[in-house]
């Protein structure tokens, strides 16, 4: 029977692609599967990792259960070493056509955000980029809301069903919305990479994994694309998603940035964590995008969070508002920031940063 | 050769925000502004008419009437020729139906061996960087996306696309779509000349009715909200968390309290 998108029934299990560079697998893959697993339980299926690449590493595959997966498929080509649209494309719709999973999780890396919306495409279902929460229990996204929104969950109607609802921030994230994909399947979600937590790595869950080899059907001719090198940058990057401490900077350094980040950057020296900024800042080129929390930059969750001159966006809350301990300083006493912060300071970052980083030394000295 | 380029016109998310009482954006209370991203992608394409006299550029772009400003602001940047794609059934589309009308539009438009289509990474206001893809699918044409520099020469097209950690260098075959970023180039500002020829140049409008025919739409179901996989289940506003504790002043000694308070609980 030709393969039919609408044809819900037919669709079982919660997939996650697991991206590999260099024949290792991405953190964001553990992240998915970890996540991927709740969804199966409440779904009663089986949760399968899908991973593409040459050689592929068998004991790279089985860790991938020790995350939660029950079944993992290895479609091992050497034409997919590296990430080409073409050929990742081709293959995992072959695959997804042959064993029909009802939900499909990508990383929204810069290869995941590629290659979902082509899958989608090409499958014709619906797909939802860079969410944040996912649900398909409706008494667990009623619990989800009703600590994340205003909305009166007891005395609204909710249908009840098992669909996935995809939240992630709209409107350049002034606004949160849950999305469903009813009709269509398999349901398909990009994540953000650092914004679902990775589970315990289980080593019995591990050497249970069933390892399946897919019979890989590509030819060159397939790709239109001639990958001439990938090249690796060779400043370092910042690792802000494992950082314990973040120091972030937005509009408010404006008026001068290099000593603003200065001032970030000293602060940030003092509590052993590292820089980040609001996208303004980043769009602004004041510093690069790998410094860049928020929706549309990294999700943290680091110890200690310090907000300089960020008013405190949806896009950026969507980014750091699990922090556990949050410190921000902006003159606007008014600014959103505020409101999910644990400390505040109404005043001047140019002011405020130094003072603090000064207060931290002697603090640190007095302690030996 | 023809180089067709993708362009929205979108609210100006990065200042202030209308939002209804029902939870959804205002954009009628909101400026509009041409999508970053998308003038980074008019600027690439400008850039290499300028060294191969021979290239037309094209820009298409879905959207209300009012979307013409736009369109004209881009044939006075140097665009040869512009394209609406307007009406009612069109409101409310996901990326999928969004790429089906845009795919519709560009195939009438006509791609032709060795041309190009542009987009935008993704636009300010649904973020979602996937009508590119959707559309370059939907063509059946090669993709780059996150395109960071592009080397164009003789009919070869080399890109830069940008990853995480570095960036690779792929040579792509023409006709494809590529989709471009902020770190590509400066879009230029509208000429003089340019603001006295842009109602002089082409410029044309196209309904539900002219399209129809194509593949991608056939019939009202395909596009717009119908058109949608995606549906919005329910749309919020965050709630205020419990405020924290605000501290009095904002000095040394402001600081030296916070300290200490950050060290009575083992934060720092």
């Amino acid at each position: 029977m030709a393969y039919n998108s609408k044809d819900t029934a037919a669709f079982k299990g919660v997939w996650v692609f697991c991206e590999q560079r260099d024949g290792v697998i991405l953190g964001t893959g553990y992240q998915l599967l970890s996540e991927g697993r709740k969804l199966a339980d409440d779904l009663g299926v089986e949760l399968c990792g899908v991973l593409l690449g040459s050689d592929v590493n068998e004991t790279y595959a089985k860790a991938l259960g020790g995350y939660g997966a029950d079944r993992v498929y290895i479609c091992d080509h050497p034409l997919l070493k590296d990430y080409t649209t073409d050929a990742y494309t081709k293959v995992l719709c072959d695959l997804v056509e042959e064993k029909k999973p009802e939900v499909f999780l990508i990383g929204a890396t810069n290869i995941g955000r590629d290659l979902g919306p082509r899958v989608a495409a090409r499958l014709h279902t619906g797909l939802t980029a860079d969410c944040t929460h996912l649900d398909v229990d409706v008494e667990k996204y009623k619990a989800f809301l009703k600590t994340t929104s205003t909305i009166d969950v007891d005395n609204t109607p909710f249908e009840d069903n098992k669909n996935l609802k995809m939240t992630r921030p709209a409107f350049g994230g002034h606004l949160m919305a849950t999305i469903v994909c009813p009709d269509y399947r398999p349901q398909m979600s990009t994540v953000r990479p650092g914004v679902m937590q990775t589970q315990a790595f289980d080593e019995a869950k591990s050497q249970q994994t069933v390892l399946e080899k897919v019979d890989v059907k590509l030819d060159a001719s397939d790709i239109h694309v001639d990958l001439i090198e990938i090249k690796k940058s060779a400043k370092k990057l910042v690792d802000l998603i494992g950082a314990d401490v973040v120091v972030a900077v937005g509009r408010g350094i404006s008026s001068n940035p290099t000593r603003g980040i200065e001032i970030a950057e000293e602060l940030a020296n003092v509590l052993g964590g590292v820089v980040g900024a609001s996208r303004a800042i980043v769009d602004a080129g004041f510093i690069s995008a790998d410094h860049q929390v928020g929706q549309t930059g990294k999700t943290v969750h680091p110890k200690i969070y310090v907000a300089l001159g960020i008013s405190g966006a949806i896009q950026h809350l969507a980014g750091m508002q699990d922090s556990e301990c949050i410190i921000s300083v902006n003159k606007n006493a008014a600014a959103p920031i505020f409101d999910v912060s644990t400390y505040g300071i109404t005043g001047d970052l140019f002011k405020v940063g130094p003072m603090l980083t000064e207060a931290i030394k002697a603090f640190k000295a007095s302690k030996g | 050769m023809k180089i067709i380029v993708c362009v929205k016109q979108v609210p100006d998310t990065s200042g202030v925000v209308a939002v209804k009482a029902d939870g959804t954006m205002d954009r009628a209370a909101m400026a509009t502004i041409s999508n970053p991203d998308d003038m980074n992608a008019l600027e690439a394409a400008l850039q290499i008419k300028e060294t191969n006299p021979d290239v037309k550029v094209c820009v298409v772009s879905m959207g209300p009437p009012p979307t013409e400003s736009m369109l004209r602001e881009c044939l006075a940047m140097g665009a040869d020729e512009a394209y609406l794609v307007s009406a009612r059934e069109f409101g409310g589309a996901d990326t999928w139906a969004t790429s089906n009308t845009l795919t519709a539009a560009i195939e009438k438009i006509g791609v032709d061996k060795g041309d190009i289509v542009m987009c935008g990474r993704q636009a300010i206001d649904g973020d979602t960087a996937q009508v590119g893809p959707q559309i370059a699918e939907k063509l059946g044409l090669p993709q780059v996306t996150y395109v960071t520099a592009i080397d164009y020469k003789d009919g070869e097209l080399t890109v830069r696309r940008e990853l995480e950690d570095g960036y690779m260098t792929i040579k792509v075959q023409t006709p494809c779509v590529l989709t471009c970023i902020k770190e590509l180039n400066t879009p230029r500002y509208m000429s003089v000349s340019g603001i006295m020829d842009c109602y002089a140049k082409p410029y044309t409008m196209w309904d539900f009715n002219a399209l129809i025919d194509s593949k991608w739409i056939g019939a009202v179901e395909n596009v717009g909200l119908k058109g949608s996989p995606t549906q919005v289940y329910k749309s919020f506003s965050p709630p205020v968390k419990g405020a924290g504790t605000m501290l009095e002043g904002a000095d040394k000694a402001t600081c030296e309290k916070l300290v200490s308070i950050l060290g009575e609980k083992h934060i720092i």
